[in-house]
């Protein structure tokens, strides 16, 4: 079983590494110390299982999760439990350790992960696979006669102007020609809210939030009486 | 305060010393630049990289055996979500007694 190690920390991935040195038919081809980087390996190659930190700066790990169009097995692995709930929605996510991870918990969480490949197999050759659960990762913009990329998880904003929207995203602000209900559309809903007449916001952005608007990034955006309760439903609260 | 220890470094090399150097070693250079960028994100008033600062030496505090420490940096952690600083200097006496003994491996 080829594997890659996603974890923003040397020493989690050193563990990991010598957890999956003890195990024959375990090989790790690569490791990664972000996101990006390991989204930018799998465009290109094929492997059969993730060992995926949870809590990682910027790009965590649930967003890295939403970009995956067929994502292989997962196993999550954290320090709290609380994280990996949300993202046990994913079939392909077989188990979850919590560090720091001990011998014979990561044995079990590799038997299943076997037991999982069998079953897809299975299920497979009988024609009862249940459709991969696709996220689109990005989308194409019209600018001046050109087709931008813009990838979904770095949008943090979309603002309706007039014939126009502004999407703002990590990198760079873009102006198209658009409504934001077609925007709206595109967005996954996993990911994106709209939370006033002009105004569609990344969840994962927020960086805090006051009576009747948000803050993302550097922008204060109003949120509308009735969009307020949803926005409330959809912020893992404490 | 209780002591930190290699049992579970130990555990994890069963015996092979090369795997147990290297563990030391990664532990001996990831945890100064960690506490470092700990103490500019507490400098700078940034609680949300001082979180994800403490969540990174969690790790390192659990590795080493520090069980009740650990639920103090888990507390900490906790607090700084809430842009609290309570247990800070709880959690700089972990750093402390973490430091020293780095020094004696």
């Amino acid at each position: 079983m080829n594997c890659i190690i996603v974890d923003d920390e040397k020493m989690a991935r050193v563990i990991i590494k010598t957890l999956c040195d003890k195990i024959d038919y375990l090989k790790v081809v690569d490791e990664f110390s972000n996101a990006m980087d390991a989204i930018k390996f799998l465009n290109s190659n094929e492997i059969d299982l993730i060992f995926l930190d949870i809590h990682m700066p910027g790009f965590n790990g649930l967003d890295f999760i939403k970009t995956l169009k067929n994502p292989p097995k997962i196993i999550l692995t954290t320090s709290d439990p609380q994280f990996a709930i949300e993202a046990f929605e994913y079939d392909f996510i077989v188990d979850y350790l919590l560090k720091p991870i001990e011998l014979p918990r990561f044995e079990k969480a590799i038997k299943k992960a076997q037991k999982y490949e069998s079953t897809r197999v299975s299920e497979k050759e009988s024609g009862s696979k249940k459709a991969d659960l696709e996220v689109e990762n990005d989308f194409y913009v019209n600018i001046d006669r050109r087709l931008i990329k813009i990838d979904l998880p770095s949008i943090y904003l979309v603002e309706a102007k007039g014939d126009y929207i502004h999407i703002k995203t990590e990198e760079k602000n873009y102006i198209v020609h658009s409504t934001l209900k077609k925007i709206e559309e595109k967005l996954p809903d996993s990911l994106f809210l709209k939370v006033h007449r002009s105004y569609i916001i990344n969840l994962k952005k927020i960086i805090d939030i006051e009576d009747n608007s948000v803050l993302i990034k550097r922008d204060v955006i109003p949120v509308s009486r009735s969009n307020r309760p949803e926005l409330m439903k959809r912020l893992n609260l404490l | 305060m209780e002591k930190p220890n290699l049992a579970y470094v130990d555990k994890l090399a069963n015996g092979d010393e090369s795997v147990r150097k290297m563990l030391i070693d990664v532990i001996k250079t990831e945890f100064p630049e960690e506490k470092e960028d700990y103490y500019n994100s507490l400098k700078n008033n940034d609680c949300k990289k001082t979180e994800e600062n403490v969540h990174r030496l969690k790790h390192k505090i659990s590795i080493l055996g520090l069980e009740k420490s650990y639920k103090i940096a888990n507390e900490f952690e906790h607090n700084l979500r809430e842009l609290n600083l309570d247990k800070v200097e709880d959690f700089e006496k972990i750093l402390i007694v973490i430091s020293a003994y780095l020094k004696t491996i």
